[in-house]
């Protein structure tokens, strides 16, 4: 009929082994079933993605099939309870993992009855759309259990550009012990190849759909041979090819086996969807069958169980969470008498660090092979590039190449040798003479690779975040000085309109002074070695003119800061903090006018005091006044303060008068004379006791 | 439980490298004994001496090393080196030369490079050249094979004799076959091979030397059949030789270099084409790589042989001509990856170029 394997034409891949099969212990028992263990420890994470998020809590009842937790996000997958029972802890727990890592998982007691929760049925797929379909697959939580986990409904959704032309079902099963593939295929033959047609629906009827089996699995053939024959496939829908492929170790491989079945290469970085085929496990098709036509959701799996250092080998059907502990002493297994316990075969299997781990979707063989099944490998010895393992890479790399560079973590070299094109199937470890483990080489050289791509980016992002940073800066700083400079410019313009006016109203005071400070030099200008007279004159004008400039200045200010404040709308009276301020401002311009003062009279007094010779002046200056003593000096500032009293005075009278607000404020400075003029006398008399005490 | 994190894959192969370099050594064995049944008891002596100074070389340097010995020695790497070299060198040879040749080779060619793997050029054809440009005298004297009339079998004292204290043999030829050939330059090829006595009792290339030739053969077809090796190194190194030959046969005229079958049977063609080029440690890697590597070193073992001056062979210096080569030829025939449509040096030049 539609059965046409003895004509399909299949290609070679490059390279590939023949290492023993060893696929007889385990299938010749028929398949066969464990005892439900009295506590199930399901992981959240049994796929490829993020982990899924817990839906129960501890302590609540569960039925076999019940949502347990959610997909997280589209690379996630729903998590079910296998069976029914309590759930007693959602917690940290070993996971079958090379490292013995710790995840979160959800722990049930099960009460032995298993009772399955209700499900929904579906009898016709073909009239549900795809898209629903996929749903279903998606609630049902399938993932790909031939050993990577990728969600299957992600698999299934493929993007528009993406044509799928062919379907392979993978049933190769390479891998050396594992019969899990073959034993269901022998048992649920039928159920794939309904479950072919199913996915061939999803993906839109593939002009080609092949479902591929070594040949080192005649009953297998057998039986997907007359499930095929007495399958009328639906309306619309290719009929399944069956391939049988020559036995060669890694055919099993997806792109491998699509490189046997269509002579396709998956371009390297690529998904085989992007070259139109897509490779579904026999186990998954059945899981996927399953989750449409009765709603089940994938609580169990056939997993092979083999083994010398177990009594029983076969291959059973066990639940999800199941401690690999409790599978083992089902089948005898003698601690003393295994080498170690391998999760999947003897080529890619991983070395389980605790029995306690659970089994999880992605488990397909439980190996526990005694000391002298799979010895403890001989050490290393030199490579003498003897090149059976590029003759047995599927992926004709250069693995003795790698390794030179993986040792030498030459990360540019081992990129250029594609070394992210490797599977890691371990024929180039297998092969060789030297026993050198190769892929755990690669391996370890992948993982520094990563690390150092992700260190670099971080140090990337951290020197761009820099840059942007001080460009950012730089640019404000830029902006500031660019305002200061304008501001500087107007004050600039403003200072010299002033200075014009001011040179105008003072000319003739200054052109007065000029004369006699014209025929004096400059106290700068005598110590410079080489003088220049003309230089003296415009300086000393200026100079002058620019102290009196200032005192005129400090002069105005303290006037216009003395006006009485008066309040711009009469309604609303003047504040403390106004007065405040202005009490603050006439300080200020106080002190700015005794400097100007002070400055002005030393400059003029240096003027006149300068003699022709430095040396003179030099003597001349230590001696500030040496008429004035002490007693004058003290006397003439009571002077002066009682001057300023008087002044005061009349001022804060007159506001007091007028009503003024800043009343206060100036009858606050007469006290503060009146108190100044007090100490000063105080002083003047404690100066003229202490002379009197003297002369005595 | 496990405390060795044993990591995938958890099976291996069975060959081991000690195995591949024993099998190594029994292919010669045709070979050897061929060679022992045309030239006597010396082959065997230089075996001998050849094997103990090679182990005793070896063991002493990976003990200066602080490398352990017994387990590097039981690669049995030395001990194919000093096969290989006391088959390159004539029998009856005195024992000094031979020992200076393995302490070439061992200490020289392979440990100062850092031991088994890393020596960039083969050992034994390194000794054999040095020996040979010391030494021409002793390295170019060979037996006259015992087929030939007026030789002479030589006897165990004898051979000691003149191995130990170099006393005379008589009957002791001085020339090799393709020094004959190399020497003529009057006679056309038909009259030069019925006056030679080397030539003459030879049944279709030379005396002795051709089935020493087929012996060597017979030993690489073996390993090939046991996939130690690929084909494409010596198959290509023949079939250069070969068309080389074809090309420069000038008619068997006076000129003529000799014919195809000649050079394939004649001098260490086999031995090199099977025994010396396969070494993997030296030679290319890639198939590719490798069918370049085999071809380049035919064409020089003809140049050699035809156009050289004084050597009695041109298997040594090609070989090792090709083993500096050996990166050069490895970075322009990488293969093509999976998934990927260029090979890995036309990415780099686009790099460059970019």
């Amino acid at each position: 009929m539609n059965t046409k394997h003895n004509s399909i034409k299949l290609w070679d891949f490059p390279g590939g082994i023949h290492p023993p099969e060893n696929k007889t212990q385990s299938t010749q028992l028929p398949l066969g079933n464990l005892p439900i263990p009295p506590q199930l420890i399901i992981p959240l994470n049994q796929h490829l993605g993020t982990p899924a998020k817990p839906v129960v809590q501890v302590g609540d009842k569960v039925l076999a099939g019940q949502l347990i937790a959610e997909a997280d996000g589209t690379f996630s997958a729903n998590v079910h309870a296998s069976s029914s029972g309590k759930v007693v802890a959602i917690d940290q727990f070993v996971l079958p993992h090379p490292s013995g890592l710790k995840g979160q998982c959800i722990q049930i007691e099960t009460d032995g009855l298993h009772r399955f929760i209700a499900t929904e049925t579906c009898e016709n797929y073909l009239t549900i759309e795809p898209f629903n379909l996929l749903a279903k697959i998606r609630t049902a939580g399938v993932a790909g259990l031939g050993g990577a986990g990728f969600p299957t409904a992600v698999k299934l959704t493929t993007k528009t550009t993406q044509e799928i032309d062919t379907l392979i079902i993978n049933g190769a099963e390479c891998e050396p012990y594992i019969t899990a593939d073959d034993m269901l295929m022998q048992t649920s033959a039928e159920e794939i190849v309904a479950g072919t047609f199913l996915i061939s629906h999803i993906l839109h009827n593939p002009q080609r759909i092949i479902i591929a089996v070594e040949d080192n699995k005649p009953k297998a053939i057998a039986a997907l041979d007359k499930a095929i024959k007495n399958t009328e496939p639906p309306a619309e829908h290719a009929g399944v090819e069956l391939a049988v492929i020559p036995t060669k170790y890694p055919s099993g491989g997806a792109k491998q086996l699509i490189q046997i079945l269509t002579g396709r290469e998956t371009p390297s970085g690529h998904h085989s969807a992007d070259i139109g085929a897509v490779c579904v496990n026999v186990g998954t098709v059945t899981a996927a069958w399953r989750a449409v036509r009765f709603g089940e959701p994938l609580i169990s799996r056939v997993t092979t169980i083999v083994g010398e250092s177990l009594a029983t080998q076969q291959n059973i059907n066990v639940l999800m969470g199941t401690p690999i502990d409790f599978v083992l002493q089902h089948h005898g297994f003698e601690k003393t008498k295994a080498s170690r316990v391998i999760i999947g075969g003897s080529m890619m299997g991983f070395t389980l660090p605790d029995l306690l781990a659970p089994v999880i979707k992605t488990t397909n063989c439980i190996l526990a092979p005694s000391k002298q099944e799979l010895p403890l490998p001989p050490p290393a010895q030199a490579c003498i590039r003897c090149g059976l393992c590029s003759e047995a890479c599927p992926a004709s790399l250069l693995p003795q190449q790698l390794f030179w560079y993986a040792q030498a973590e030459d990360i540019e070299r081992l990129e250029a040798h594609n070394i992210f094109d490797c599977i890691e199937c371990g024929a180039c470890s297998y092969v060789c003479p030297s026993k050198i483990p190769l892929v755990q080489y690669y391996r370890a050289a992948k993982g520094n690779i990563r690390n150092h791509k992700s260190e670099k980016e971080k140090a990337d992002r951290s020197r761009q975040r820099f840059e942007f940073r001080k460009s950012r800066i730089e640019k404000e700083e830029a902006e500031k000085e660019n305002k200061r400079l304008a501001r500087k410019k107007a004050a600039d313009e403003v200072k010299l309109k002033l200075a014009e006016q001011k040179l105008n109203t003072e000319t003739t005071l200054v052109s007065n002074e000029l004369i006699s400070a014209s025929t004096i030099p400059l106290v700068e200008t005598t110590v410079t070695s080489d003088p220049k007279s003309n230089d003296y004159q415009p300086r000393h004008e200026e100079q002058k003119a620019r102290l009196e400039r200032i005192l005129a200045a400090a002069k105005n200010s303290l006037e216009s800061a003395q006006v009485p404040l008066k309040p711009k709308n009469p309604e609303f009276p003047i504040t403390e903090e106004q007065l405040v301020r202005q009490q603050s401002r006439i300080k200020q311009a106080q002190l700015k006018l005794v400097e100007a003062e002070k400055k002005l009279n030393e400059f003029l007094e240096s003027n006149t005091q300068v003699a022709e010779d430095p040396i003179l002046r030099a003597e001349v200056r230590p001696q500030p006044k040496p008429t004035q003593s002490p007693e004058e000096k003290l006397r003439a500032n009571i002077e002066a303060l009682q001057a300023r009293l008087i002044k005061a005075i009349e001022k804060a009278e007159q506001a007091k008068t007028e009503n003024s607000p800043s009343a206060n404020a100036l009858q606050l400075a007469v006290e503060k004379i009146k108190q100044k003029i007090e100490e000063t006398e105080n002083e003047f008399k404690e100066l003229i006791n202490s002379n009197k005490s003297n002369s005595e | 439980m496990a405390l060795l994190n044993i990591t995938s894959p958890h099976a291996h192969g069975r060959l081991t490298t000690g195995q591949i370099m024993r099998l190594v050594i029994y292919a010669t064995l045709p070979g050897v004994f061929t060679l022992a049944y045309f030239f006597g008891i010396g082959v065997f002596l230089n075996l001998i001496i050849a094997s103990v100074s090679a182990l005793a070389f070896e063991a002493m340097v990976l003990k200066l090393r602080i490398r352990p010995v017994s387990f590097y020695l039981s690669d049995c790497s030395a001990l194919v080196t000093a096969f290989l070299l006391a088959i390159s060198l004539p029998p009856y040879c005195p024992w000094w030369l031979i020992v200076v040749g393995t302490f070439c080779a061992i200490v020289l060619a392979k440990q100062l490079y850092g031991g088994m793997g890393l020596n960039p050029f083969n050992p034994a054809m390194v000794a054999y050249v040095i020996l040979l440009i010391s030494f021409p005298i002793p390295m170019t004297q060979w037996a006259t094979p015992h087929n030939i009339d007026g030789s002479h079998v030589v006897s165990i004292s004898e051979a000691l004799n003149k191995i130990f204290f170099g006393s005379t043999i008589d009957a002791y030829s001085s020339a090799t076959v393709l020094d004959v050939m190399k020497q003529n330059s009057s006679l056309a090829l038909e009259e030069f091979y019925k006056k030679e006595p080397l030539l003459a009792n030879g049944s279709f290339a030379s005396a002795a030397w051709e089935w020493v030739n087929i012996a060597f053969l017979a030993g690489g077809l073996f390993l090939l059949y046991r996939k130690i090796f690929t084909w494409h190194a010596p198959i290509s190194m023949l079939i250069s030789l070969a068309v080389m030959s074809v090309i420069f046969y000038d008619n068997g005229s006076s000129n003529s270099g000799g014919s195809p079958l000649f050079h394939l049977l004649s001098g260490a063609t086999m031995f090199g084409a099977f025994f010396i080029v396969t070494d993997p440690v030296t030679s290319a890697v890639s198939k590719k790589g490798r069918i370049i590597y085999g071809a380049a070193i035919g064409i020089l073992i003809y140049v050699i042989r035809v156009w050289g001056k004084g050597y009695p062979d041109g298997v040594a210096f090609a070989v090792l001509f090709l083993n500096f080569a050996a990166p050069f030829i490895d970075y322009y025939t990488t293969p093509r990856t999976y998934g990927h449509s260029k090979s890995r040096i036309v990415i780099a030049k686009d790099k460059e170029t970019k």
